[in-house]
């Protein structure tokens, strides 16, 4: 079937095409869309691009910083106000994806990828669409509901300023070294003392990022040491049902999980 | 299917084609324009054998979409050598061995160069960084990197080639 490609300069009219078109689908950076393309997936009918500049900003807005939906992993490292998330954007890929691949695109990665995103639940991000002002999706109900919001064009992903790069914690757990595909990543926010306030967020243990929610309840309260994380990580996959698939099986994720997100807590090195 | 027209600067040289609607740019560069450098490796971002620079930028040519390099600039590795004279870092991958079937070189030397050109001494891990999205299945890596750091060392190597 041959795909239809439409480039709209304001994301309104961007919004209105994708809302229309038959099999629409937006084009981010194309590392996902355009795999899809060269496999010659006939789900696809038109591909929406859009250039409007308002996609590749980042600005202030209070106490969180709203990241345009365009925005490269390359932009994100080379951006000051993101430091935090500089070292999540650096082990997506090699030099080449990252100055491809985008927030926005991130946001609809199915596993293996989207370890991006997984950061930004843990972070308690929230998502505009197109015309939205003012008002935001949380992330984590923007994902339970992700495949009916592909008709839709992102704006942009709000996230907290975070002044402490240290508050946020990440790792990617891969078997290929220096680079590849997550067999689960692992994100925790810890924006108080200890355990206070943290949220903790897994990639590839879902079809999308999840909260690892019992761990957080565990750690509300507790000092980030051995004995104070202990609980935690008992709890670390409950609740969860990891999938088994070419990376690794359920039965491997549940064990190494909690090994990971002790490292993490503790500040051990990966 | 619909063609649209697409005018570029490939290696400093005005090109002008057309191009199918959701067509790659690696196809485009390779049966559109007849620079055959880039490689045909995965087509799914996944090996770096396609790798190009974008107005100075790494680029998997495979996952780039032909029409949105309207007006920008392509740099391929048809472009760094000059008449006879190879280019530093191809000088430095042959004195090391660096290529075997030479399958992953083109792709490996675009991404050295968008390294050197933003940071013309690199450290061993920066090296292995820039090349860490670009797969060798035969030579191996060591004698990649020792070539990326020989060029580095020769400080020539990034403002060098065409585009």
């Amino acid at each position: 079937m041959p795909v239809h490609v439409e480039t709209h300069a304001n994301i309104s009219d961007a919004a209105r095409a994708l809302s229309s078109a038959r099999d629409g689908r937006f084009f981010g950076g194309g590392t996902l869309l355009m795999r899809a393309l060269n496999e010659a997936d006939q789900s696809i009918g038109t591909i929406v691009r859009c250039t409007d500049p308002v996609l590749r900003q980042v600005r202030s807005e209070g106490d969180r910083i709203a990241i345009g939906a365009g925005v490269t992993m390359a932009e994100i490292m080379a951006n000051r106000d993101l430091a935090f998330l500089a070292p999540v954007a650096r082990i997506i890929g090699g030099p080449a994806v990252r100055s491809a691949a985008t927030v926005g695109g991130n946001l609809f990665a199915e596993p293996p990828y989207g370890d991006f995103t997984t950061a930004l639940l843990a972070l308690d991000a929230s998502v505009r669409f197109a015309g939205e002002s003012g008002q935001s999706t949380p992330l984590q109900d923007f994902l339970r509901d992700r495949a009916n919001r592909r008709g839709r064009v992102v704006e942009s992903v709000m996230v907290p300023r975070i002044t402490d790069p240290k508050a946020l914690r990440f790792v990617k757990v891969t078997r290929v070294k220096p680079k590849g595909a997550a067999l689960m990543s692992i994100a925790a926010w810890l924006p108080g003392s200890g355990g206070r306030g943290c949220r903790i967020a897994y990639g590839n243990m879902a079809p999308t990022p999840v909260r690892a929610a019992a761990a957080e309840r565990a750690l509300e309260g507790a000092s980030l040491s051995e004995q104070g994380i202990a609980r935690a990580l008992q709890a670390a996959t409950e609740g969860l049902t990891p999938p088994t698939d070419m990376f690794a099986s359920e039965w491997y994720r549940r064990e190494v999980a909690p090994v990971h997100l002790k490292r993490l807590l503790l500040g051990q090195g990966q | 299917m619909a063609k649209k027209p697409v005018q570029f600067t490939l290696n400093g040289s005005e090109k002008a084609t057309f191009v199918e609607e959701g067509q790659n740019l690696l196809d485009v560069l390779r049966r559109g324009v007849g620079d055959l450098t880039p490689k045909y490796g995965c087509a799914q971002g996944t090996c770096g054998a396609c790798t190009v620079l974008i107005d100075g930028e790494p680029h998997l040519s495979c996952l780039t979409l032909a029409e949105t390099v309207e007006g920008r600039s392509v740099a391929t590795v048809a472009g760094l050598e000059n008449g006879a004279a190879l280019h530093p870092l191809q000088e430095a991958f042959m004195r090391n061995f660096a290529a075997q079937c030479g399958y992953c070189t083109p792709g490996m030397l675009m991404a050295a160069k968008a390294l050197l050109e933003r940071n013309p001494r690199p450290t061993r891990e920066e090296v292995v960084e820039a090349i860490s999205g670009n797969i060798c299945r035969c030579t191996g890596y060591e004698a990649i990197i020792a070539a990326i750091l020989e060029a580095a060392g020769s400080g020539s190597a990034a403002s060098k080639g065409r585009g």
